[in-house]
């Protein structure tokens, strides 16, 4: 195996994902772009007159919501990484790639970086109509490079969860209850949505258990207060996603060794 | 090891959990030759098959492809063989051509040598005229094409098949057979399975019978089928006394060609070795000893019976359903 041959591999793997992505246009659209420009928009309208300013601290709901719907975007490509390598292990093309003379990480990592260069480009568009409503990150471009930083690391733990439990699940019915099971609660029991100081007590307490929490609570800064308040808290999230993310790829490890062999 | 054996088996076995799908197998495959792999569902073909292209680690036993350990040398007998999966493993979103570049890609393949070979193949399955065709569109038959096509690419000198005709109608089960046929006069090796008596019979020049996980018997269809005692005769006296059978048993079994002889009621069964001999001779002893004969059966047995002489039961499955695509 020379690195030429694995840069062949991993590129060809890659293109694939990304000419499935191409070919599936409704579906693109509608899974991905939609939902996340949807909280954006709609919530960000609708709650900015039942906003407590005094609660959220901004004069503008939806510079307060940004940050949530970035993580969210993550969230929700990273957890539903593994979806596609699930049906290839379903209808046998895991099989046959996995029958050619490839290095075994090859696939794995032709999905990560499709998942990360799409995470990337969804969080750039989230930015780009958040500032077209009046959201100019106070962090500059230099803080939106830290948060797609920060956003690349969280999806690398998640996909990682997403891909350890395609290897392992019976079927894809297993796959997606288990990921409904896991991501409303990350969202809900989050400061996303709401601030972590507007919660009642328990679930402050639960939401601090939540390393998502971690991540919104560093990437809100960077966009509504600037580098003083943010890097304290950045500092804390990147130390908080190397532990998940050395246990999430641990974790995905062992599936994809029990599974592949 | 000698160099003219493509595979060597010793011992195999593969539990599932508590399931054992395939026990203490041990078999060797020649360069050259299509070896098949014969028994019905759930028999431990594939589990088989799949230890031999490395996706599956055997829980007992070793395998060697052309001199390579399937477990240590994984990479190494991937390199060396082409696969056709038993399901149509096809992506939803690429064309057929597409398919074939993307495995280029993954053999490591030169771009021009890939367009080359990509070419000739997809002109020997016929499929140049679909080629950008989205391939989920295809028929059944033409997704198999391009399973061979793919199973092809490497170039290997060996080729798994599994169940290479399972479900496809009649023209495209000739066709594929016509492919195997051609790729055995190149010399390439190739292990097939198949739960169809009648493939394995013209295809194979050995074969494997599996049972529930063992191996009941190995040989050429030929060698199996003359194994079961060859021809039997089977006539049925008008009017049969037992003595009158009894005399007709005594005339016959001086002959040289008669191998056994059998009554039952007003029936008896003769095992020949050669009929065009033997059919003269038997009537015309019968007639001598005043046995007027009434009907003739002729028999020679096909794999079925040799089937069911190893495993004692008759296989199942065996008339094949037609896909409906
Ligand atoms: N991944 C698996 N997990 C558990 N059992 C399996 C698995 N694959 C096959 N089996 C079982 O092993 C036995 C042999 O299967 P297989 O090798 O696929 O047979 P065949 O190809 O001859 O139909 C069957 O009983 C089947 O149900
Ligand atoms: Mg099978």
């Amino acid at each position: 195996m020379t690195t030429q041959h694995y840069r062949q591999e991993v590129l060809a793997l890659t293109m694939r994902w990304v000419r499935r992505l191409s070919r599936e246009k409704f579906s693109m659209l509608f899974t991905l772009v939609q939902p996340m420009l949807f909280w954006l928009i709609f919530f960000g309208n609708l709650f900015q007159h039942a906003a407590d300013t005094q609660v959220f601290q901004v004069e503008n709901y939806m510079s307060f919501l940004a940050a949530g719907v970035v993580i969210m975007t993550v969230l929700n490509n990273g957890l539903s990484g593994g979806v596609d390598l699930l049906f290839d292990k379903e209808n046998g093309f895991l099989e046959r790639l996995m029958a050619t003379p490839i290095h075994r990480t090859s696939i794995i990592l032709s999905r990560y970086l499709f998942v990360i260069t799409i995470t990337s480009l969804q969080i750039l568009v989230i930015l780009a109509v958040a500032f077209l409503f009046g959201v100019t990150p106070e962090t500059g471009l230099l803080g939106v490079a830290v948060i797609l930083f920060i956003g690349m690391l969280f999806g690398i733990g998640l996909t990682a969860i997403s891909l350890a439990l395609a290897f392992s699940v019976k079927s894809h019915g297993d796959f997606f209850s288990v990921l409904g099971f896991l991501s409303l609660p990350m969202i809900f029991l989050s400061s996303a949505l709401v601030p972590l100081a507007a919660m009642p007590g328990w679930m402050r307490a639960v939401a601090f258990l939540n390393p998502m929490t971690w991540v919104i609570e560093a990437v809100r800064p960077l966009i509504i207060s600037g580098w003083a308040a943010a890097l304290p808290q950045v500092a804390i999230a990147i130390g908080i996603l190397v532990v998940f993310d050395a246990i999430c790829l641990y974790g995905g490890a062992q599936a994809f060794r029990r599974a592949i062999g | 090891m000698s160099s003219s054996l493509a595979i060597e088996v010793t011992g195999l076995g593969k539990t599932y959990g508590t399931l054992r799908a395939i026990e203490d197998l041990s078999f060797t495959i020649t360069k050259g030759e299509v070896f098949g792999l014969l028994g019905p569902n759930g028999a431990g073909k594939s589990t088989t098959l799949r230890i031999l292209i490395t996706l599956l680690r055997p829980t007992t036993g070793r395998a060697t492809v052309l001199g390579h350990d399937v477990v240590q040398d994984a990479a190494k007998v991937r390199g060396l063989i082409g696969y056709v999966p038993q399901e149509r493993a096809i992506d939803r979103f690429l064309t057929g051509r597409e398919h074939l570049v993307l495995l280029g890609h993954l053999y490591h393949l030169p771009k021009l040598e890939a367009q080359e070979r990509i070419k000739n193949l997809l002109k020997l399955v016929e499929l140049e005229d679909h080629a950008d065709r989205i391939a989920k569109t295809y028929s059944g038959g033409m997704k198999r094409k391009l399973d061979i096509a793919c199973g092809l690419l490497p170039n290997p000198q060996l080729l798994f098949l599994d169940e290479p005709t399972l479900g496809l109608d009649v023209q495209s089960r000739l066709r594929i057979w016509d492919y195997i046929r051609g790729l055995r006069d190149q010399g390439i090796t190739i292990v097939m399975t198949t739960n169809y008596l009648e493939e394995a019979d013209l295809l194979c020049d050995r074969l494997a019978i599996f049972d529930e996980g063992h191996i009941r018997v190995i040989g050429s269809p030929k060698e199996l089928k003359a194994g079961l005692g060859g021809d039997s005769l089977s006539l049925t006296i008008h009017n049969a006394r037992p003595d009158m059978l009894e005399r007709l048993s005594a005339g016959l079994k001086p002959l040289p060609f008669i191998r056994e002889t059998r009554t039952k009621d007003n029936v008896i069964h003769v095992k020949v070795d050669s009929p065009e001999k033997s059919l003269p001779a038997v009537l015309e002893i019968a007639s001598r000893v005043d046995c007027q004969v009434e009907t003739i059966e002729y028999h020679r047995p096909r794999l079925d019976d040799v089937f069911v002489a190893y495993t004692g039961h008759a296989m199942k499955g065996e008339f094949p359903e037609v896909e409906s695509e």
